[in-house]
């Protein structure tokens, strides 16, 4: 323990493990209504202070004009944390929508700033709009640096079946 | 007895009627306020009305309607129209950043009484006033001769992308906003605070009221109000998202000679958006 103090201490400012990995799955649910749109999906880390990281963001990359991004302010709360201030369409993020299904995402190949975040608390937000239908978001908190792997998950109401975060040292 | 209960009615009848008509209220209504994409169209409806955002009285006169774009040049009013109850016209926010959509006007006002006891004022309603004229047209040792410089603003904002700053620079002239918290960044259970200025200097103790739209499927008003603090400041807490209208007066007897007495009204449409 005594040794334990100083080790810590010296871990706070510093970034989490260049090893953390994490895989996010997410569960689309099969709605029966006349006119289905495959939700609009944006997924990001954000820090207790707001600080953003950008996972993903699924939307109509492929619409004449990126008349798609007109729509991406329906993607309320992500809108206002990050993608107004962002240059669309971003890179390394976007990508289009996909329909009802359970998606596993593995950000560890993909976002190499995950393991140059700072320590501290931090929250996995989902967020899904869709066209002609509603409006969901979660979220999952949980530590960096990660110590101990972890299974988290938490379970929407419409237009999220549940969102699972799998963390790795 | 009948006949003066009915006068008595009538009367009543009349007062309710100048009160209706104070109660008119004049807005101008983005369809949106929060814009994603590269060049976003916005949709606006313009009117005077009882019930806000409700148009059931007039149509607003959009030839006073301005648009100042995020780095401060002027931008024309597209597809303009002119109904019976409302105007409409759209924008289309070709710069990234908030716009403001305003109608400001100022002017003097003389009011008397003449030597036969008659209400006389100048200019004529309607009129703009010709300071060149004023002496020969205001007697200066008429009766209840009451002299005000009273300045109006309604207006909107609508943002793509970025909220920006530049549109709040204030003018100096008249009653006007300056904002704390950005007006198109004002969400559900969260607290907004802005700066109520007169020409340029905080108005002080200025009543402000709030009202939520759709007040045709509600019996009351419902009104937030507040009052601005020694630095013109207020706050205001909303209770849930939707479109809402601000309104607040201001008056002192700091006016610029000849007038005597200063007057502003502000008004201005706001969204709030739901977490």
């Amino acid at each position: 323990m005594k040794n334990l103090l100083p080790a810590l201490l010296l871990l706070l400012p510093s970034f989490t493990s260049n090893a953390t990995s994490l895989q996010v799955q997410l569960d689309i649910p099969v709605i029966d209504v006349a006119e289905y749109h495959a939700p609009y999906v944006a997924i990001w880390l954000q820090s207790s202070d707001k600080q953003i990281t950008n996972l993903a963001l699924w939307y109509d990359i492929e619409m004449k004009n990126d008349e798609g991004q007109q729509w991406l302010k329906d993607i309320r709360q992500w809108w206002r944390r990050s993608g107004r201030n962002l240059a669309l369409p971003a890179d390394g993020i976007s990508g289009a929508t996909r329909k009802a299904g359970s998606y596993t995402l593995d950000f560890k190949p993909l976002k190499s700033e995950i393991s140059t975040l700072p320590a501290g608390e931090y929250e996995l937000f989902v967020e899904a709009v869709r066209e002609v239908g509603g409006r969901e978001i979660v979220s999952i908190p949980f530590t960096l640096p990660v110590t101990s792997s972890q299974n988290l998950s938490v379970s929407g109401s419409s237009e999220l079946t549940q969102v699972s975060l799998k963390i790795q040292p | 007895m009948k006949l003066k209960l009915s006068t008595l009615l009538l009367s009543t009848v009349l007062l309710s009627t100048s009160f209706m008509s104070q109660a008119h209220r004049a807005w101008i209504m983005p369809a949106a306020t929060v814009l994603s994409a590269e060049k976003p169209w916005v949709t606006f409806d313009a009117a005077v009305s009882n019930d806000i955002f409700h148009a059931d009285h007039a149509p607003f006169r959009l030839e006073g309607v301005d648009v100042m774009a995020p780095d401060g040049s002027q931008v024309a009013l597209q597809n303009s129209t002119v109904g019976k109850y409302r105007s409409t016209f759209d924008l289309e926010l070709s710069a990234q950043g908030t716009y403001k959509v305003y109608s400001a006007s100022s002017g003097i006002r003389a009011r008397w009484v003449d030597a036969q006891g008659k209400r006389k004022s100048w200019p004529a309603r309607g009129q703009d006033a010709d300071m060149s004229e004023y002496q020969n047209n205001v007697p200066q040792d008429a009766k209840d001769l009451n002299v005000s410089f009273s300045s109006r603003r309604i207006e909107t904002f609508v943002t793509a992308g970025t909220p920006s700053t530049q549109v709040f620079k204030p003018t100096k002239q008249g009653l006007e906003l300056l904002p704390i918290t950005h007006p198109n960044d004002l969400y559900a259970g969260e607290t907004a605070q802005f700066t109520l200025l007169i020409d340029g200097q905080p108005a002080v103790g200025a009543q402000v009221m709030v009202l939520a739209g759709g007040m045709r499927y509600r019996n009351a008003q419902d009104e937030i109000t507040a009052t601005t603090d020694k630095d013109g400041k207020f706050v205001i807490t909303w209770p849930a998202a939707g479109m809402y209208w601000l309104n607040t007066s201001y008056e002192d007897d700091k006016a610029q000679a000849p007038a005597t007495q200063r007057q502003g009204s502000y008004t201005a449409t706001f969204e709030v958006l739901p977490q």
